[in-house]
């Protein structure tokens, strides 16, 4: 007799779990959460704090906040940040003055962390949500942050 | 099939097979060697080290803010609790005390955490048994719990959004609304689980009954977490040492004492009907307070050594730091509950079938970064 009663029960417990997926069969639109991913570019937009790569706003004369005081390059717990520094005169005191010569980050290597934006104290670097960093050749990943012939914005002290 | 086979008088031998380390039924990296004799186990050799990174020699060399980042590579689906840990550890070395707020939110990010981490486990283990629709199911619902992650802290997987002294930054504004979101969707979501799964005919055929672990194995191998709870081994340290905002939350240790698959099974199905509970319980009133206790920028502990354990989705998960004062660890030791767990599978998968090995396999949800580091 517990036979035919097994197969009874199986056969009720398969249809309990295919009712559920025949549920979704029949609305199989509501809920659906798959994106279409590079379709949807125009309209993807990724969250405020989406840690992508680690970039340097400059405003329109070309001036950033970066003192060069490396607080990031200590902070970077893999190297990816190097800052090669130099020291200019500043032309009204006259007092030799700290000022970054190359910002350089090695977006292969970086493993968003996240530690070197919460180090800087003068918020002069921070997250950009870019995310497609596929490149032929890895060396495009290393990038130099401060662009040519950029100074450090008057006022910004560490 | 012995006796038969001495009646027929077949001279059977031997052999090796390797599982792994890229067999499909495996989570991930994990070589088993396996001694069998026709289709019966006899002894099972787990061979480690394709994914040792050597993240207890690296901590050697960071400072005490920069090994929370590494931490989240060991077991990666718990990587916010991990995180956790070595923040707490390193508050009890300074002897700081943090705000409620972070306690509360910290409570509630482990517990999403470990949502997500047994709706991964779920639905792997419906595929390894051989039922694919668990595992697209149960990705939808874990997606919600990333956005949520994504959102606040930056990132999906790898969050890193404890520091030492608290939180990285504050909650985003829609994290409460959000969450309480989640919640209401996973509720009619889990009996669909248990629907779909749970009584389904031929997964109870393949997982009651198999790979049976005693409670007294369980003690003996340091087995943990709740592969430990389906044997009846009372071992929830947010239980019996409760961290963060833990004992002010009412929750149920899930106990089984059957310590076959399907107990194991059953214990992390109901598990997520408590961390709902547990998120209930604190996501309404989150008190206000300062999310970042002041620390001094060179983090520098006393000497001496500190341990802080705490509950991953897997198991109890153990910091060990030996300071000599130094800005750097002397050295760190991380008790990872995959390791301990792992040590067992020998033991319980003598005398059985290839097939009831990978349903133990899939109960004891492995993460091998976490077994390797």
């Amino acid at each position: 007799m517990s036979y035919f009663s097994d197969i009874y029960k199986g056969i009720k417990t398969l249809l309990t779990g295919m009712s559920v997926t025949g549920g979704y069969f029949i609305r199989a639109r509501k809920g659906a959460i798959t994106q279409q991913y590079p379709d949807n570019r125009e309209t993807l937009k990724m969250f405020d704090r989406f840690r992508g790569e680690v970039v340097m706003p400059h405003d329109a004369d070309n001036r950033h906040y970066c003192t060069g005081c490396q607080s990031c390059e200590i902070a970077c717990p893999n190297g990816s940040i190097e800052i090669i520094w130099d020291r200019a005169v500043d032309p009204e005191t006259g007092k030799k003055k700290k000022k970054i010569d190359k910002h350089i980050y090695h977006l292969s290597m970086c493993t968003m962390c996240g530690l070197c934006i919460e180090a800087c104290p003068t918020d002069a670097i921070v997250w950009a949500p870019n995310f497609e960093n596929s490149v032929y050749d890895r060396s495009a990943l290393t990038k130099v942050l401060n662009q040519p012939g950029s100074s450090v914005l008057d006022g910004i002290e560490d | 099939m012995t006796d038969q086979q001495a009646q027929n008088k077949i001279k059977t031998e031997e052999y090796f097979i390797n599982m792994g380390p890229q067999h499909p039924a495996a989570n991930g990296v994990l070589r088993l060697i396996l001694t069998i004799d026709g289709e019966i186990i006899k002894n099972v050799e787990p061979d480690l080290g394709y994914i040792h990174r050597s993240i207890e020699k690296m901590c050697e060399r960071d400072s005490y803010q920069q090994i929370v980042h590494l931490t989240d590579r060991m077991d990666y689906l718990s990587s916010h609790i991990n995180n956790e840990a070595v923040c707490l550890t390193v508050e009890k070395g300074l002897e700081i005390e943090v705000s409620d707020r972070v306690k509360v939110i910290r409570t509630i990010i482990d517990e999403l955490t470990r949502i997500a981490s047994h709706c991964l486990w779920w639905g792997v283990m419906g595929m390894d048994l051989g039922a694919l629709t668990t595992y697209f199911y149960a990705f939808r619902d874990r997606e919600l719990i990333n956005d949520i992650f994504e959102e606040t802290c930056g990132a999906r997987l790898t969050m890193n959004y404890n520091v030492p002294g608290g939180l990285m930054f504050d909650i985003h504004p829609n994290f409460v609304k959000r969450t309480k979101d989640f919640i209401t969707h996973f509720k009619t979501k889990i009996p669909e689980y248990d629907r779909l799964l749970t009584g389904n005919v031929i997964f109870q055929k393949r997982t009651k009954g198999v790979g049976i672990l005693t409670k007294e194995d369980a003690i003996s191998f340091g087995v943990s977490g709740p592969t430990a709870r389906g044997s009846g081994f009372s071992s929830d340290v947010r239980k019996h040492h409760p961290y963060s905002a833990y004992d002010r939350v009412n929750f149920k240790e899930i106990l089984f004492t059957e310590g076959d698959t399907f107990a194991r099974y059953q214990v992390r199905m109901m598990e997520l009907w408590e961390s709902v509970s547990i998120i209930e319980q604190l996501i309404d009133n989150i008190p206000e307070g300062e999310t970042k206790a002041a620390t001094k920028a060179v983090i520098k502990l006393p000497k001496g050594e500190f341990y802080q354990r705490v509950e991953t989705a897997r198991g109890e998960l153990g910091v060990y730091i030996n300071s000599t004062g130094n800005k750097n660890p002397y050295r760190v030791k991380f008790r990872s509950p995959g390791f301990s767990n792992l040590s067992v599978l020998n033991h319980i998968s003598k005398d059985v079938l290839i097939g009831d090995l990978v349903a133990t396999m899939a109960s004891f949800d492995f993460v091998i970064p976490d077994i390797d580091r």
